[in-house]
Order: C-alpha cells, then structure tokens, then sequence
C-alpha cells in the first residue's frame, strides 16, 4: 500500500523530513483487512453460543417453551454465521480448508471447530424441537450445544486478543468478559421478544446481568488500558462505545423495569440486540484505530521497555568487559 | 565532483563503498544533498556551476603551500616548459587568452605553444566549432607538436614564464575566501578537501576523482576536467594504482560509442573525420594527423587497415585504399546544429536510435518544434517514446503552435531488440569491453541495431546494384558480408568483433596493433581494440571471477588497449623505473629480464627501459624518451598547460554558466567566451549577471537522473517496477525557498524560464540548501529529468526549460546549471502556457540584449510554426 | 520474564525436529543499513523473480519513497529517513551515545550519561581512531536507507495463528504461505507485529484474497541460490546467508561501525531472547527502531495465547454461571 494521506497535513515546511518518532506517520502493524462482516458475525457467533447456553439451562430446570426458543435464537446466530464467514473469505470451500486441521495455537481454527459444535448441537436439537422427535438426541444436543457455546460465546474475544492490534491484544484480559457480557445481553433479550414473559424470566435476568457485565468489563478495560483505551472512546469506534452503552444500559433498565410485559420485553430485547452489536462493531473499530497509529503500537511497547520487563529488540555494541567498566548506572 | 555516483551508477559504487570500509575517505562535492552524499564520508555543498573555482581553489592550495609531488611534475608534466612570451593569461586580459578574434568569437592558438616551437597555424586539433579552423582541417592529435622535449625548459620550475609560474598566478586569485564566495561553501570545506586530496597523494598514497556528466554538462564542461588533471598531474595521481578520473558514462556503452564512434567527427579508434574544405588524400592526411612521437605516429597503419577493414580486397595501394570512398565533414554537424537544420530545411530524414529527444535533449521544446519539420523519421526504440509520437501528443499541439494535420513528417517506428535479446558488447567507463550473450529472442518485430544497420545496407546496395553514379561506388564496394544465423537472419555479433580486431594478410587474428602495417597487409575496424579477439579468443567474454585473480582483475573482460587497465601506467614508476613506493607499485622496470614488468600490461614500449634516448628521427614509441610516461603526447609529458587541442583555453578558468545569477567575481568576462550558442526566436536565453531582466529568474537550476529511472525515460517509465518507484515529475527545494515562493511540500510548483514553464511536484528537502554567494542568498531548484507524455507514469520534461548552450570542444550541451524562476501552483493550459512565459525577459541577439517582455499580441507565434 | 514459548502447547513449527534429517541451517538476512545506498534494486528484483506486481504509483513526497511499506506487493521496500543530524561522530562520542541508549532501556527519564556522577572517564579513547581522517561532521544531515523485509521469526506469530497450515517453516526454518492452502481468512495479517503480511486479491477473481509476504526466495533457496535481493544488492547491504554466522558476523560489524562513529548503531533482531525468538532477518539500525517504521519490541502474540486462553476460560466459566444465575430460585 502506498500511503498519500500524510502529505500536507502533518508536514510543516520540514518537507520530507518525518516525524521523530515514526515514519513519516505511517501504520507499523497492519489494519484488519477484514470487512464488517466479521464483527457482525462476532455478534451473532455470541448469541448463538450464549444461547445455547441459556437453552441448556432451560433445559436443565424444565423450562421447555424458553429452551425452545433460546434454540431457535440460537438457530439464527448460527445460520447467519457461515455467510457471513464465507463473504469475507470468498468461497465456500475456503471456510472448509480450516476443517484440515485441528491447531490450538490458532484461535479462528478452534473457534471453527468451537462454530462447528455448537451449530451443530443447536441445529440437532432444532430439527427435533420443530418434527416434535427424538427427545432425547434433542436433550443430548442441546446438552452439547450449551456446553460448547459457552468457548464459542468467548473465542472471538480471544481471537483478535491473539493479534499485534494494541487495543485488542493488550485488552486481551477485559475484552473476553466485554464478549460474554453482550452474547448474554443478546442471547437473553432475544428470548426475551419471543417468549412469553411468563416463562422468559431467567431470559431477563440473564440479559441484564450480561448487560451489566459488559458495561462495567468495558469501563474498566479502558480504563486500564490507558493510552491505548483512547481507540475505544475516540473518533468512530468513541460514537460506537458510546452508542452502544446507551442502547444496552437503556435495554437492561428497561427490561428491569418493563420487561414482565411483552411490549417492554421487546423494546429492551431489541435494545439489547442492538447494544451487543455496536458494543462488537466498536471494538472492531477500536482495533482499527489502533493499527492506524504508530503511537500505539510504540508507547505499548516502549513501556514494556520502560518497565525492564523486556530490553526491546535492539542490541547495542560494547566488549563484556566494556560493559562493566562504562560508567552505566546499571 | 560532478557525479552522484551512487544513485547513477549504484552497481559501480559497491568499490565506493568497500574503499569507504577499507578506510578511505570519501567526499562528495555537490549541490545537493544525494545519497552519494549520504554514504560518503564528506560532503561539500556549492552552487551548481562553479566546481572550476573549487578546484581551482584547490591547485592554489597545492601551490601556495608547496603540496605538489615535485619530481613527478617536473619529470612527468609539462611543468617546466617556457612559453611563448606572446603568451598572454586571464589574468592580463580580464579573463581571456591571448589569440581573442571577436569578430569569429574563437581563439587561435599561435600564441600558446611552447617557446621556440613552430608557430604553425596548423594545429588545432578538432575545433569544429570554430569556423576559422576549418579551412586549415581539423588537425590531428597534437599533430605538428615537437618531438620529445620542449625547446626549452626550466627543471627547477622558477623561470617566471613556465607553465609552474604561469600556472601558480592563474590561480593565484582562488583563495579560499574568495572560492567561497563563487561557490557558496565554507573556505575551511575547501581548505578541508584540498588538505584531504595533498594528504592522501604521494609516493605511499594516491587519491582519485570520479566525475560524471555533472561536469561535462557546462559551457566550460572540458575545462573542469582538465582542472581536475591539473590536480591529480601536482599531486602525482595519474597512471598509479588507486590514482587517476574516473569519467563515468552516463549509461552502457556510450564509452564503445565514442570508440566506434556515432560522433561525426571522427573515425574509430579517434581518426578524425576527412573533412571537404582540406581536400585530403590518403597521403595528405597523414600526413596531418602523425605525430612526431608517441602512439599517434603510426596513424598510417591505423588508417589504412581501418580502409582495408571497411573495403577489404577493393582497397589497395592504388586507390589509396579507397580513401576517397570516404564521406568529408563540411562543419559542424553535431546533434545540436542537425536540429537546427531541420529548423531552416537543410535536415531533411533523421533516425533516432535509441534516442528520445523530444525529452532527453537540452531545450527539447525546440526538438520537437524541429522534428515536425522532417519530411522523414525512423525512431527504433524498445517503446514509442516521444520523439515518436510527438506530431500527436507533442506539448505544443496543446498550446496551439503546432497541428498535428500540418506536420509532414513520415514517422517510422522500428521496435527494437532489448540488451538481453541480443548479443554483443558494452564498452564502459574504464574502457572494459565486456561480451553480453543472448538470453531470448526479441518478441514479434523486434531486432537488434546489428540487424537493422546491416539489413539497411543489404537493400540499399541491392536498391543501387545497377547504378553507375560515381558517389554510389562506396556504399556498393564496402565489404558488407557477415554470416547470418537463425530465422531473423541476425548477423553474428562476435564476426564484426573479430573484424574489428582485425586480421593478418593470411587471415589470422592480430593480437596487438603494433602489428599494424600501412602497407594493406592488414586490417582492422578499430586499431584501438586490436587484441580483444587475439588468437580466436573472444577476450571481451573473460569472466573469472576477481577472487580467482589479481587486483587488476586482467581477466575480465578485456580493456583498450591491449588490456591495460590503468593507463600511462609507466608513471607508476619513478623516473628511473622503480615504484615510487612499494604500497603502490604497478609497474617497474626489471633489468634481469630488460622489460617493464607488474601486476599490468605496460602502457609504454615494453622494452624501453628508463635509460633509453631516443635517437635521430626515430618515430612514434621510438621516439618516446625512456623517463616519459604520457606517450599519447609527443613529448611523453601531461600537458598541464595545454598549447593546444583545447578550443577555449590552454588553463582552465572559471565562467558562469551561460545563464547565471551572478557576475564573474574573477573576471570581467561573465561566460566562456567561444561557447556555442544559436540566437534565434525559437531558442531564446535568460538575462544572466547584471544585464537586465536578469531578476527575472533568481534561482540556479540543475537538472538530474534519479536510480530509479533511465534518462529520458523510455527504458524504466514503460516498466512497472520501475515506474511505481518515481512515478511523478518532481522538484527539490529547501524549506527556505519553499517559504520565500510559498510551495507547498507535496503541492505543485512551476518552473519558468525564457523558453517554456514546467509543472512539478515540490519535495521540500533539507537536502537542498540556500547558500550564500557573492553577499547574497541564493535558492537551488534540483530537476529530475525523466519524465514526458507517454509511458505509465507521466510528467513534464525538465529539458524543456534548460538552454541550448554547449561546450565549444566537444559541443556538450549546458543542463547542470542554469537560471531559473519558480511559483507556486501548476501551469497554465494551453495557449495560456506561452503567454507566462512570454511576460519573462528573453535575449534572442547576441550582445546579451535582453529583449523586454513580450505583450500578448493575439495570434503570436514562436518560430516553430 | 512472562514471555516464554508455550509450555502447553505442542508448537506446529518445532523446527528443525520435525525435519529430522531433512533439516537444514537455519538461513537468514542481515541487513547493514549502514551499507545501503537506496538504489532499491532489493525491490525490483524481489518483484521481478516472484512476480509481484507494481503497487500502484502515488508520489508520496516521502523523500525518495514511493512504495510506503512492506505489503502483499511489496516484499522488500527501502525506507528513506532524512535527518538533521551527522551521520559520525567521534567514536568515543558514539560510544557514550551508544551505552546511552542501552542504559536508557531503564527509563525514558534517565539522566544523559555525562551528565551523570561516574566513577571515570568514558572508556571511548581506548578504542581505535577511525581508519582515515573523517569529515568533521558538522554537516548536520544524513539520509538513512535501509530495506526492510519480513523477518521470519524464530517465534512467528503468522503461522502460529493460521488456521489452515497454509504458513509453514521451510526445512531451512523460514515461513512461507503455501498459496494451495491458504484460504484468504487475514488473520496472520493482524497477527504479525511488524505488519509484514497483506492480502492480495486474487487476479479475476473479485473478493477473494491470498496472503502475501516474503519467501525468502524458497525456490531459490532450494536450489542453493541466494535470494534475489542479495542476489541484486549491489553493496552487500542485504547479506544472506547461515543465520548463526550472520549473527557473529554483525556483532563484529557493530564494533566496527561504533568505532567508526556511527551514530546511534544498534542491531535490531538479533537477539534470540526479544519477543519473537530472534529474528530470522534482522538489522544493523543507525537510530530507534520506530523511526524506521519497526516496532521497538515486537512480541509474538502468541507468546500471550495460554493468558489469552485463560482469560477466556474465565470468561466462558462466567457466562456459564450467569446463565446458572438467572436459573436460580426457578421463578420463570
């Protein structure tokens, strides 16, 4: 890629002498080339596996028309998936060349296997809830399915933590709990709009304590992160963080408040839904942002240096004897 | 000096870069900041221009602090030589030599031959530019000059009329503080590089200078040169190991094309031209052209087997070898004066072979105004370049001055083979002739120059087989039979090389051109190049490997003459044939064996020892003193001070350019006085100096090549990889200029002078610097120049801007320095274009009469129409 | 230190083990900035041999460059970095400067050298003085050149990531993409801390990408030919060569050049403690990493996967209970 942007903007008269501490402004790890298929599919990748989950639990305790419908929402993250998928990598068979093997050092290669699980189980226990057969297949599924959504809920947290993207690797702590937090808001308000509240109250509780989750793994990751929380509350991925914590604190207020009744579950569902897709498509864009600006990718690894908890990558000249008789403080 | 020789030669400069980590030091003096500059150990900025007054400041620094090698200048130079008390310096006449003639605006040189030489008229060596000399013939190489040493002669270099003497006051005005001033550097950067130089030369140490076109490209370009010779003749540096100029050629073989030359004053192996108004035969000729000593004393044997080459068994005794056959010179024929005949009609059929100079020319605006004059065109190239295609999409069609439907010109495009579809051989720089094998055959249409030229002549004497006019009889007579090979019918490359090499009366490949005769018993197409194929082996295609031989890597390739590779290496030697010093020994005389021995060939008679006189009437090498290296001399000396052969000056001198912002501080006289320039409306010059108008164009501009790209373009702007790497015209300017004209770095600027206005992106650089000169600031603007209309990746031509000024020696056009003005924005379109650059000052008299500017009377014209 | 490869974890790139007697040295570029002269035949040749293609042609006005950065198209790039300082120094200035910057590794407000209570003179005099008499540096202006290229880490988190196989190490312990294989997915892309890898659509086939990034001319270097950028470089800049014997060979070139008075001279990679192991193809630097466009302490991500996993086990455990939570007290 050649870069144009830097002209004219950054440069004062000093022409083409750049930046001290950057060349000429220019990213140092590369921006996702992944469209916005991908956090989408975070999002429904969450409700399914959250979902399931929920739907297990429903299971569990005999609740059949809410272990239904957790399925069916599951159904749809799950079917959305593969598309969403397939479209950023271009043809069908190329999502399948990650079926060749089975690599835990790749999260997208267990997240593949994690997708294949429980879309599997939620399809299983789908078909039989719909042809009203195989009770227990279906039991046995959805026990799989729920087990399983669980990493599945989770993983894409750890994938783009797996990244050289500052703000997504040095969140790699909170952004799991931001992860699972919007996949139980979502999963939960999902269930919520198409159960009847009488049976959806496990539905709502779940959706507000992912709620809460979310809101609070988000503060403190910014928090923590500092200079680098900057991507998540600046520029487009700051409208998004923002936007989405309105929607998914209104979603949980409402559904705290109005959820008993099929109209304020709906309205807090929908909010839910909505909060727990911009809370992913701020992240994706807080992780662009990141990557867009060497001064991220500097600072986090100039105070690693600065910390002593890594010398960097340079070496420096010197005799051994040298070293010791050099007036260094050291 | 004169060279960025990282970024234009970058595959030569890995030795550069070696020597640097070897520990030498490596210092580069330019007007810009370039990545020369950036892995050289040194760097001194000057005005583009002045590199005269540097070095002059620094033979001055030389002399006033006695640093010359003493027993090398008065044994091996012309140094102690008395001149000619008619002899009259700069320094008497405000900056020019005795022998002025006005009228002819040309020297004649009676007055600078040595005292008590003949003052013969007949001289001059090449000096086509000057009118005067071409009724005498254009004289040979230092034809008529005194065998051995000069008449007279002061070894302890005091006599007030030796070339020291003279030498030490014509530089006497270059001190440092007043060589800062012209050039705009620091007088302790001067002191700096001259003390660098002094204290790297020596018996234990020698210094070298690389140049490039950087100094060729002047009004005064040969004299730079010969500045540079002056230093390395003080210091001792010439004919030594790690010693002597590198002139580096501005791309393949343009060494080879000055051997075999596609000059029109010469004949291979640098015969000069017959030229019509000396009414030569063969005799005659050579009359002219024989020295009394040295290796141009056997010019008949190089003539006559070059005849015998050409016409083989048709050329005898006779016919004076068919010496008539022979074209004759009438002028000036240069590439510069065939423009302008095509201007006036007496040009009526070009071919361009390899050439662009719709943008590769200086003034190339001109060029194409003169192109569209031809009735005919042939332009072989690897791509439609410009001059191709510049009766469509020629800048001035946009402006309105020319349209397409009047142009008669028949355009012929022949595509052409590239380097690696064909075999053959490159000559570079250090005269290395180097075989290159085919590794594909040329695609479709595509053929090689071998091909074209001798399929040309096949049909054309095919054409003529049944003419009877006599001026038919040389091309139907020339020896034109060479084996074809494979379906295009290609000429083998390697017979012309051993024709070149030349041949025994039995048919056996010669070895040396000692073994030349005059008698017709051989031939030879280049008597230079005579050995590269000796005993039927093709020595140009030598590969070992340098680490598989000695330092002079001898087997590699083979190098004119006679595989020398460092020239005039007897100078290795002192006077009495023992290396100066054992760091730098070469060459020595070995009196067990009575021969020059070393690590090189010897460029001397190898069994002429130091003790060697030559006797009575001896001839060529005989007459060659056994204690003076420089035998292309026919006193065996360099000529520091050069009695002729040089048109404008027998010592350098410092002018500025033809157009310039400055006065001469040294001189009255601003320029090079017999510099050729070409008044009309078509080619108009900037006001320089003090002339009015002069204001007008307040920058210096210097022009350039960049790595990336291959001059005009028409090898690298067609090439993707190449393209993507320098894909716009730019130019350089310092932060400080780039406020004074508000250019903003990555917007447009436009570059105005009195022939055209360029548009470019402005790269704003701390690599180029305001420096003071003469009291005030003055701003730099750096010309890449590769760019044109076609190709991937388009742009102005910086050529369009530059003057048609040239060297009066070698008709070298002046594009390193000139004057310039520069404003912010983009030019203006179309007819508009003219009218900016018709509100500037412009001379189109001689007289330095600027004419004002011009008001923009509708319907106005330039010549070009 | 927290960093360590996967205790855990069978490594899919255990190289050489995995191939036995198949296993070659391990092969490498050292690339001497110090040599480099910005002619950018690295880049021309890389494109010619390994058919990449022209990468669009925008003049940037960043000095001399126009390609911008390592991408799918483009596998070497010489970077150009103009600055107000001199290229030498005394060598005993370079070496105070030198002990500098190693000391200012234990903070960024660490007092300059000399300014310091030290026990003695500066050792710098001790060293050899520069082979010639040198410029006096007071230009005030170099031009940094060097030529970066992937740099094929001992610990490289491309391949670590890829969740095909189709990054692999060659038996001569570089990573390639296997083009057969890979699916275009992008993740080595985000994973490469030096942002080396792009994607490069597939020609006529319209959002369908491929991985791209330096080979290491592992066709070449099959055939026992060198790469052909040190193959074209015409200043040995880009050494090629066994990745041990590189190693040694730089640390003599670093003593030299700090004796010559090179400012600011450091090796860069050369280290196999930092981040990615050491890497594969590494540098001698004249200034900081990032002024090169280079992170200063680049770590494979993965180095982090076994916290990353925890982590998100801890998270999964708490969806798990926020879903056992919400069933609690089985008031529907």
């Amino acid at each position: 890629m050649t870069h144009f942007d830097s002209i004219g903007r950054d440069r004062r008269s000093r022409g083409s002498n750049p930046a001290p501490d950057s060349y000429y402004g220019h990213p140092i790890v590369k921006e996702p080339v992944w469209e916005l298929g991908i956090p989408i599919y975070f999002f429904f990748g969450g409700l399914a596996g959250a979902s399931a989950a929920l739907a297990l639990g429903a299971r569990l305790t005999g609740n059949a028309r809410l272990a239904r419908n957790a399925t069916f929402a599951g159904m749809v993250g799950v079917v959305a998936s593969p598309p969403l998928l397939i479209r950023d990598l271009g043809k069908p068979a190329r999502f399948a060349a990650m079926l060749r093997v089975i690599k835990v050092t790749s999260p997208m290669n267990v997240g593949t296997w994690l997708l294949n699980a429980t879309g599997g189980g939620l399809s299983v226990a789908a078909g039989c809830e719909l042809l009203g057969i195989l009770p227990r297949l279906r039991d046995l599924a959805t026990t799989g399915s729920g087990l399983f959504g669980l990493p599945f809920a989770t993983y894409t947290a750890a994938l783009v933590a797996d990244t050289a993207i500052p703000a997504w690797h040095e969140a790699r702590r909170e952004l799991p709990f931001v992860f699972i937090g919007g996949a139980a808001s979502a999963a939960g308000g999902a269930a919520a709009i198409i159960t009847p509240p009488s049976d959806a109250g496990a539905a709502r509780r779940f959706a507000i304590a992912g709620a809460l989750v979310e809101l609070a793994a988000g503060f403190v990751m910014e928090h923590r992160l500092g200079l680098l929380g900057e991507p998540y509350s600046q520029g487009r991925a700051g409208r998004l963080t923002r936007l989405s914590r309105v929607t998914a604190g209104a979603g949980a207020a409402v559904m705290a408040l109005a959820g008993r009744r099929r109209i304020g579950a709906t309205a807090a569902g929908s909010l839910l839904l909505a909060g727990a897709l911009l809370e992913r498509l701020a992240v994706f864009e807080a992780g662009r942002q990141s990557a867009r600006d060497p001064r991220y990718v500097v600072d986090a690894q100039r105070r690693r240096v600065a910390a002593g908890t890594s010398r960097g990558a340079s070496t420096f000249a010197g005799l051994p004897d040298e070293r010791e008789t050099l007036p260094a403080a050291s | 000096m004169g060279s960025n020789m990282a970024e234009n030669h970058p595959v030569a400069y890995q030795w550069v870069m070696e020597a640097r980590e070897r520990g030498a030091q490596v210092i580069h003096v330019d007007p810009r900041f370039t990545r020369t500059s950036a892995t050289a150990t040194k760097w001194v900025q000057i005005r583009a221009g002045t590199d005269i007054a540097f070095l002059g400041g620094i033979v001055n620094y030389i002399l006033e602090n006695g640093r010359e090698f003493r027993e090398y200048v008065v044994e091996y130079t012309n140094a102690p030589a008395i001149i000619t008390d008619e002899y009259r310096d700069t320094e008497d006449l405000g900056g020019f030599f005795s022998g002025w003639d006005e009228a002819s605006r040309s020297y004649g040189n009676e007055t600078w031959r040595y005292d008590g030489a003949d003052p013969s008229p007949m001289h001059g060596h090449r000096e086509m530019g000057a009118p005067t000399d071409q009724a005498t013939g254009f004289g040979g190489h230092s034809a008529g000059a005194p065998c051995c040493d000069p008449p007279h002669m002061d070894p302890t270099l005091e006599d007030p009329r030796c070339v020291f003497q003279i030498l030490k006051r014509h530089f006497s005005r270059y001190t440092p503080e007043r060589v800062a001033e012209i050039c705009g550097c620091s007088p302790d950067d001067l002191r700096f590089v001259a003390r660098a130089l002094c204290d790297n030369s020596g018996r234990e140490r020698t210094a070298s200078f690389v140049y490039s076109v950087g100094w060729t490209q002047h009004t005064v370009g040969v004299q730079y040169i010969r500045t540079a010779a002056i230093i390395q003749l003080l210091l001792g540096n010439i004919g030594r190991p790690g010693g002597g100029i590198m002139a580096l050629r501005g791309h393949a073989s343009i060494q080879g094309s000055t051997d075999i030359p596609t000059l029109f004053d010469i004949l291979p192996g640098y015969l000069p031209m017959p030229a019509a108004q000396a009414r030569h035969d063969l005799r005659t000729y050579i009359e002219s052209q024989t020295a009394p000593g040295g290796i141009w004393g056997t010019v008949d044997a190089y003539i006559v087997s070059l005849l015998k080459a050409y016409w083989g068994d048709r050329a005898t005794a006779e016919n004076d070898f068919c010496f008539d056959y022979l074209p004759r010179i009438s002028g000036d024929h240069s590439a510069y004066q065939a423009t302008l005949g095509m201007m006036d009609g007496s040009v009526k059929g070009y071919f361009l072979l390899g050439e662009n100079p719709a943008v590769g020319s200086a003034h190339s605006r001109l060029h194409r105004l003169a192109l569209a004059h031809l009735d005919w065109l042939v332009v072989r190239d690897l791509v439609e370049i410009e001059s191709a295609t510049f009766w469509r999409d020629a800048p001035e069609i946009e402006t309105g001055e020319l349209r397409t439907g009047d142009i008669p010109t028949e355009v012929f495009f022949m595509p052409a083979a590239s380097h690696v579809e064909k075999a053959g051989s490159f000559t570079n720089t250090q005269r290395l002739l180097q075989w290159r094998d085919q590794a594909v055959e040329p695609k479709g249409d595509a053929r090689s120059e071998l091909w074209f030229m001798y399929h040309l002549g096949r049909i054309i004497r095919e054409k003529l087989a049944n003419s009877t006019d006599p001026r038919d009889r040389g091309l139907l007579e020339l020896a034109w039979e060479y084996p074809l090979t494979g379906a295009t019918e290609e000429p083998d490359g390697e017979a012309v090389l051993r024709e070149i090499n030349g041949r025994q009366a039995d048919g056996t490949l010669l070895s040396a051109s000692a073994q030349l005769k005059a008698d017709g018993s051989t031939t030879c197409g280049c008597w230079i190049y005579c050995g590269c194929y000796a005993d039927g082996v093709n020595r140009t295609a030598r590969r070992k490997p340098h680490w598989e031989q000695g330092l002079e890597g001898r087997e590699w390739g083979w190098a004119w003459p006679q595989n020398r590779r460092i020239l005039y290496n007897r100078a290795s030697a002192d006077p009495q044939g023992k290396p100066w010093s054992e760091r730098k020994k070469l060459m020595w005389w070995d009196e067990a064996s009575q021969r020059w021995v070393g690590d090189d060939e010897i460029d001397f008679a190898p069994d002429h020892g130091p003790d060697y006189r030559p006797p009575d009437g001896a001839r060529a090498l005989a007459a060659i003193d056994g204690r003076r290296p420089f035998i292309a001399h026919p006193d065996g000396r360099a000529w520091i001070f050069a009695p002729r052969g040089v048109v404008d000056g027998p010592l350098p001198t410092h002018f500025e350019p033809e157009e310039s912002p400055f006065a001469n501080l040294l001189y009255p006289q601003r320029a090079n006085p017999p510099r050729q320039r070409f008044f009309r409306p078509a080619n108009p010059y900037n006001p320089s100096g003090d002339s009015p108008g002069a204001d007008a164009y307040p920058f210096v501009m210097t022009t350039y090549r960049l790595t990336e790209h291959h001059t005009a373009g028409g090898m690298s702007r067609f090439v993707p990889h190449l393209s993507e790497l320098q894909p716009e015209m730019f130019c350089e300017v310092s932060p400080e200029l780039a406020a004074l004209r508000a250019l903003e770095h990555g917007g447009w600027a436009t570059i105005v002078t009195s022939r055209s206005a360029i548009e470019a992106r402005v790269l704003v650089t701390e690599r180029i610097r305001p420096l003071d000169v003469q009291g005030k600031t003055v701003h730099q603007v750096g010309l890449p120049y590769h760019w044109g209309r076609n190709g991937i990746v388009t742009g102005d031509s910086a050529n369009d801007v530059v003057p048609l000024a040239l060297d009066p020696n070698v008709h070298i056009e002046e594009v390193k320095a000139a004057s310039c003005d520069i404003r912010p924005g983009r030019r203006p379109r179309g007819p508009a274009l003219r009218r900016l650059v018709e509100s500037y000052p412009r001379i189109t008299r001689d007289g330095d009469v600027t004419q004002a500017p011009q008001e923009h009377a509708p319907g106005t014209r330039s010549e070009g129409r | 230190m927290m960093r360590r490869p996967l205790p855990v974890v069978e490594r899919p790139d255990a190289w050489p083990a995995s191939y036995g007697d198949e296993a070659r040295p391990r092969l490498g570029f050292f690339t001497d900035t110090t040599l480099c002269i910005g002619c950018k035949a690295c880049e021309v040749a890389c494109k010619e041999w390994n058919d990449v293609p022209a990468d669009g042609y925008v003049w940037t006005g960043n000095s001399y460059d126009n390609t911008g950065g390592l991408s799918a198209n483009t596998w070497r790039h010489v970077a150009f970095i103009e600055q107000d300082r001199p290229l030498h120094v005394a060598p005993s200035k370079a070496r105070l400067r030198e002990a500098e910057m190693r000391d200012g590794a234990a903070g960024p407000d660490a007092a300059p050298l000399r300014d310091r209570p030290s026990g003695g003179a500066p050792r710098g005099d001790g060293y050899p003085p520069p082979d010639a008499p040198r410029g006096d540096g007071g230009e005030g202006m170099r031009w940094l050149m060097s030529s970066d290229v992937c740099k094929h880490c001992t610990d490289a988190a491309c391949l670590d990531v890829c969740p095909t196989g189709a990054l692999f190490r060659t038996e001569f312990g570089t990573v390639v993409v296997q083009q057969d294989v890979c699916n275009g997915c992008g993740y080595c892309v985000v994973a490469c801390p030096f942002g080396v890898i792009g994607r490069r659509e597939i020609a006529g086939s319209k959002g369908v990408g491929m991985a791209q990034k330096c080979t290491l001319c592992y066709d070449r270097t099959k055939d026992g030919l060198e790469p052909a950028c040190a193959k074209a470089c015409p200043t040995e800049s880009i050494q090629f060569g066994k990745l041990d014997e590189l190693r040694e060979r730089a640390s003599r070139r670093l003593e030299q050049v700090v004796a010559r008075g090179f400012d600011g001279a450091r090796l860069y990679g050369a280290n196999p403690d930092d981040g990615v192991g050491g890497f594969g193809a590494f540098f001698l630097l004249l200034d900081e990493p990032e002024v090169y466009g280079l992170p200063p302490d680049p770590v494979a991500t993965t180095r982090d996967l076994p916290s990353i996993y925890g982590w998100m086990a801890l998270a999964a455990g708490t969806l798990g209970a926020l879903v056992g939570l919400s069933f609690l007290g089985g008031r529907r």
